[in-house]
This record gives structure tokens, C-alpha cells and sequence, in this order.
């Protein structure tokens, strides 16, 4: 009985509260919560150049509120998300992005990784290719009689402890 | 031989490795290159500083080589800079344009009266749009724009006479040397 009048009470709370005509996130006001998280989404992605190792979301720095509100204008104005990107790109260079773009100046970040892969799988396929290929090697008479010396002395010696 | 080689190739991975984080000790990662250098100074049309009634633009400075100097009265290094700033405008061999960042008119106008004015004359960008054209991320920040309007060079973070001396004026006269 007791959690269903409490529900209830809460379902009356909920119904008393004006509901909220806009989304809003600091001082942005959004018309619906797509567009929240949209902006969310993209100032997460954009590094502040100010605190470097913090996003436009994160970066309380004075640069990182105007970029915000640049985004947040560009965004109201109908522009695309990677006309966005662009612009900051044209002003603060690929640095504002977290995620590099794929260019030339760029190849061996995105590649590197796998052409050393590549140098590696090459290198132990050769190794493991050359192993097989040495044959086993056979004992000279004096070393079979030097290998049986010393496992029968191994044997002597075991059955002394014994 | 051959197969002696082998086994210095640990060695020799360990001696690029090394190369590369020695030089990753010299990178300051605080500066980030501009992509505007080469090209033309992004358009603004500003108030100037000295006169609410007067503006400025990106065409005032065409015609000859500057320098564009981002400052402010709350930036620390600013201050440090601004005696380096009147020394070069005392030898008169450059322009300097200032662009007053984000900062508070009547204050700005008592640190020139009170440090000397090394600028030509200074764009007034209170809400810091300009700035956000211009890249900038962080005052003192310097271009140089060619006769042609191109931005030539940024330096960011204060100037000092050796930098003046050793990579700004060079290329200062470089420039005024090309038409």
C-alpha cells in the first residue's frame, strides 16, 4: 500500500510541475533536447587551446566560453556540424579536433601502426619459416658418446641417492 | 658479419627512439601553428580604440609590411612585452597595428598613457569576435601581414628583443624588400 501512495504522490508532483518549454545547458537555451545533445556532443569533440588536455565542454577558460557561444550561434543559424569544424579548423588549425583528419601530414599516424604490424608479421613468418627449415642436428660419434657418458653418469648418480 | 648486424638492430631502434622524445623535449606543445599563415588577414571592421566614432579594417593595413599585436591590460605578459613593442616602433622601421583583445577601453587607453604607445593605432574588439578570426588563444599573440595583406608569420607569446632581433625583423626586411 505504502508505495503506491507514494507513487502517487510523486505522479501528482510530476503533474504540478510547469513543464519546461526550452532545453537549456548553461546559459543556451535549445528548442528541443536533440539539439542539446547535439551541441553537447560537438563542443566534446572540439579541444579548448587553452587548457589543452580539456575539451569545449570542459574548459572553464574565457576562450572556451565565447567558442561555445560561437558554436551554439553557428548551430541556431542552421550550419551543419562539419561546417562548424571547419570553421574553427580555418582559425585554430587541426589541433581543435580530437579526432585527426586523414591527410598526407597525417598518414603515418593513421597507418604507421599497421605498417609496423606488417614489418612484424613479416619478420616472425620468416623466423618461424627459417626454424623449420634448419635440419636437426646429428651427433658426430664423439659427441653420442660423450651424451651417453654423461646421461649414464646422470643415472649413477640418481640411483646413488637412492 | 652479417649476422653480427642483427643484433645492434635493438640498439639502433633505441637510438631513434631516443631521437625522437629528445626532440619531443624541445616542442612546446602550447604552441599550436596557425593555419592563417600565408594567407590574407581575415577581415574585421573595429572601432579603434583611441576613437569610438572611427573604425578600422584589414584594408588599413595593406600597403606596406606590419604588425599586428594582440594585447590586453589583464594579460600579464602583455606588460612584460609592451617596452619591447616601443623600442621597435622607436626605430621606425615597421608599423605596428594593435589589436586590443577583450578588454576594457578606458583602461586600455591609461596603459598607453602610462607605458608609451608603440602603436600606429589599435582596433578595439571588445567581445573577442575578431579574435576568434584571427585564431587567437591566448594574448600576446604578433602577425606579420605582407604589402599585399598576407600574413606572413605569427608569434605567439611575448616578443623579446632577441626574438625581435633574430626571427622578426629579418623577415620584416625581407619582405620590404619584395614588392
Amino acid at each position: 500500500m505504502k508505495p503506491l501512495i507514494a507513487s502517487l504522490v510523486l505522479l501528482l508532483m510530476l503533474g504540478t510541475q510547469p513543464l519546461p518549454a526550452a532545453v537549456t545547458l548553461e546559459s543556451f537555451t535549445f528548442a528541443a533536447e536533440a539539439d542539446k545533445q547535439r551541441f553537447k556532443e560537438l563542443i566534446e569533440q572540439l579541444r579548448c587551446l587553452v587548457c589543452q588536455n580539456q575539451s569545449l565542454a570542459d574548459s572553464d577558460a574565457e576562450l572556451a566560453h565565447d567558442l561555445r557561444a560561437e558554436v551554439y550561434e553557428m548551430m541556431t543559424d542552421g550550419n551543419s556540424d562539419a561546417e562548424i569544424a571547419e570553421f574553427l579548423v580555418a582559425r585554430y588549425g587541426d589541433f581543435v579536433l580530437y579526432n585527426p583528419p586523414v591527410k598526407p601530414s597525417t598518414y603515418l599516424l593513421w597507418y604507421g601502426p599497421f605498417v609496423l604490424l606488417l614489418i612484424a608479421a613479416f619478420l616472425l613468418l620468416r623466423a618461424v619459416r627459417r626454424q623449420k627449415k634448419t635440419p636437426e642436428a646429428e651427433f658426430s660419434g664423439a659427441e653420442q658418446k660423450r651424451l651417453q657418458d654423461v646421461l649414464g653418469q646422470a643415472e649413477t648418480d640418481k640411483d646413488a641417492r637412492i | 658479419m652479417v649476422r653480427h648486424l642483427r643484433y645492434l638492430a635493438p640498439l639502433a631502434i633505441f637510438a631513434v627512439l631516443v631521437a625522437f622524445l629528445y626532440r619531443g623535449l624541445s616542442l612546446d606543445p602550447k604552441l599550436v601553428p596557425s593555419p592563417l599563415v600565408g594567407k590574407p588577414a581575415p577581415a574585421f571592421s573595429l572601432t579603434r580604440l583611441e576613437d569610438a566614432a572611427a573604425t578600422i579594417t584589414e584594408a588599413d593595413l595593406k600597403g606596406k609590411v606590419s604588425l599586428l599585436n594582440i594585447w590586453a591590460t589583464w594579460c600579464v605578459s602583455c606588460r612584460a612585452e609592451h617596452e619591447v613593442l616601443v623600442r621597435l616602433a622607436q626605430t621606425g622601421k615597421v608599423d605596428i597595428y594593435g589589436l586590443n583583445y577583450k578588454d576594457d577601453r578606458a583602461q586600455a587607453l591609461r596603459w598607453l598613457q602610462q607605458l608609451g604607445n608603440p602603436y600606429v593605432t589599435n582596433a578595439f574588439d571588445a567581445d573577442g569576435r575578431v579574435g576568434i578570426d584571427w585564431g587567437v588563444y591566448g594574448a600576446p599573440e604578433t602577425f606579420v601581414i605582407d604589402r599585399q595583406g598576407i600574413i606572413r608569420h605569427k608569434h605567439i607569446g611575448p616578443l623579446t628583443d632577441q626574438i625581435v632581433n633574430d626571427e622578426i625583423m629579418p623577415l620584416i626586411t625581407q619582405l620590404q624588400a619584395t614588392t
